[in-house]
């Protein structure tokens, strides 16, 4: 067994049991941490694969940002124990279409195993900076400008549904509290 | 496999891990002395000559003093925190090149840990996920005063990553490249701070925040919040939280060296003579080192002259200065680099800044009229 292999099945094991461990936690710190430690292993996974661009986005992108974002939000409101028993009957839509993503990516899965995973050029592309960025910026153009003012509406909706209603007269915010 | 790297890698993690070590050590003795000297005081100078043994004397105070753990902490939690602290500030100078290529022993040997074609990158990741343990070391304190030093400081972190991801854009910009080692072989004819002078100070102001230094210590601000973040650490767990603040201060300086003050290279003028890097290759370190302790000297300096900041100013001044601000460099930087006019940067950066500065004057004058 090689040393990738080894590795491989470490970081799943890791994986699997941090994601389920966000699921089943009661507090919510814990939950975002275990969702952290799954950020991290999913990481290292791209390093595996020879993406150490993607990887170290990832750990800036989701580790860094995005839960440092989500555990400020739960102490800022502090939301780290979830009251109350869950309600099942509210579930059942969501948990039929997870059933339905589930059955469909376990049927992808289970297509393609046996095929040879084709990497080519990519992989190259994929560890170095400038040959992505040009990848990015010729081929994929328009999903990227797609992406960027999707992501200009999501800001632009945040912002307007975190803008305080003129005649309350609650006092502001310290800037902190609203920005993040 | 080759055992000789993987020796390489150890001898090398070992050296910079221990530098890192001393350094904070002796870190927190030039400070002291610093601000002793700008505050015309003496500072500590009983311990060996001129104090150089007091960080031993401090050090075995802290591992014979008490370890006190309250009742009411969210454990592991609260014991993890001060190692999550640590980890990312050790890691994170990693990639920083402390001197040119070393033939050695018949193999060429890389005078940095890791040599990796991501350096920025890398940077901006490590640097992400410092904020955590501060994060969970106010929250695991379980005390209102520690989790409001936690939540400063993330909201702090996250506000002013941004300004600072924006300078390693910049400097990968004029560099062309994300590689540690390349950035620092393209100042050999001009130092980045020259040509992006206002992007060197934004650097040099979010990594302040980011690393939680006066006048952006709100997050462990005591006349408000005891010891933030802190206050309920005692003894070796305090120290490594300590130790976090002053190793991050080093790697933080040799970063800023590396990125605009050329790193191990010589200043632009010397090339060519004895005092070149390439000619003497022993020379690196030692500029390097020259480089940081000037750095450190700076941060001191600014923590001795400036007062603490309010809090709604430093989130304001992060947001409605230092990210635009930023993202106009960016904007002139590459619009620089693209027309090939590489003196159009430095006065246009120049005059957006002082536009900049103006403007804050302003509104900060009508705000004292209103007043």
């Amino acid at each position: 067994m090689s040393l990738e292999l080894v590795l491989f099945f470490v970081l799943a094991a890791i994986a699997i049991a941090t994601a389920v461990g966000m699921l089943i936690s009661r507090s919510t710190v814990y939950a975002a941490l275990h969702l952290v430690v799954n950020f991290v292993s999913v990481a290292i996974f791209y390093l595996l694969l020879d993406a150490p661009f993607i990887a170290l986005s990832q750990v800036a992108v989701y580790a860094g940002a995005i839960m440092v974002l989500f555990l400020f939000v739960i102490m800022l409101l502090g939301l780290e124990n979830i009251a109350g028993e869950l309600e099942w009957k509210k579930l059942l839509w969501p948990l039929v279409m997870a059933g339905i993503l589930l059955v469909e990516g376990v049927f992808l899965v289970l297509q393609r195993i046996g095929q040879n995973v084709y990497v080519g050029t990519t992989g190259t592309a994929l560890s170095d900076p400038s040959l992505m960025a040009r990848v990015l910026f010729t081929d994929y153009m328009l999903p990227f400008q797609v992406t960027a003012v999707l992501l200009l509406v999501a800001m632009i909706g945040a912002i307007v549904l975190s803008k305080p209603e003129k005649k309350s007269a609650t006092p502001l915010k310290p800037d902190g509290a609203k920005e993040a | 496999m080759d055992w000789w790297l993987v020796l390489e890698w150890l001898i090398k993690s070992v050296v910079l891990v221990l530098i890192l070590l001393t350094g904070f050590a002796y870190l927190t003795l030039f400070e002291r002395r610093v601000l002793a000297f700008m505050q015309v005081r003496i500072g500590p100078n009983r311990a060996g000559w001129q104090g150089l043994l007091q960080p031993i004397a401090d050090a075995v105070k802290l591992i014979f003093k008490e370890e006190l753990t309250p009742g009411s902490v969210i454990q592991p939690i609260f014991a993890l925190a001060p190692i999550i602290t640590v980890v990312p500030a050790v890691v994170i100078a990693a990639i920083v090149p402390w001197g040119p290529d070393v033939e050695m022993f018949g193999r060429t040997i890389k005078l940095s840990v890791a040599d990796i074609n991501l350096g920025t990158l890398y940077i901006a990741a490590v640097a992400s996920i410092a904020v955590y343990g501060i994060v969970l070391a106010g929250w695991s304190s379980n005390n209102k005063y520690a989790m409001m030093g936690g939540m400063r400081s993330s909201a702090q972190v996250i506000s002013y990553e941004l300004s600072l991801a924006l300078c390693f854009v910049l400097v990968t910009v004029l560099a062309g490249s994300m590689h540690a080692a390349e950035i620092v072989e393209a100042q050999r004819d001009v130092w980045f701070i020259f040509i992006q002078p206002v992007g060197g100070i934004i650097f040099l102001v979010a990594t302040l925040a980011e690393v939680n230094r006066a006048p952006f210590d709100m997050p462990e601000a005591e006349q408000e919040l005891t010891a933030g973040y802190h206050s309920e650490y005692a003894g070796m767990k305090f120290a490594l939280f300590f130790m976090a603040e002053y190793i991050k201060m080093i790697a933080i300086s040799a970063i800023a060296a590396m990125l605009f003050f050329g790193g191990y290279r010589e200043f632009p003028l010397l090339a060519n003579t004895w005092f070149s890097v390439d000619v003497n290759w022993w020379l690196g370190p030692i500029y390097m080192f020259a480089k940081v302790l000037v750095l450190l000297f700076f941060m001191v300096w600014i923590r001795a002259t400036l007062p603490r900041m309010r809090y709604d100013r430093l989130m304001s001044f992060g947001w409605k200065v230092m990210l635009p601000l930023a993202l106009a460099l960016v904007f002139v930087t590459a619009v620089g680099i693209l027309a090939d006019l590489l003196w159009i940067i430095p006065v246009l950066s120049l005059a957006i800044g002082f536009v900049f500065v103006m403007l804050i004057n302003r509104s900060l004058t009508m705000k004292a009229k209103r007043r």
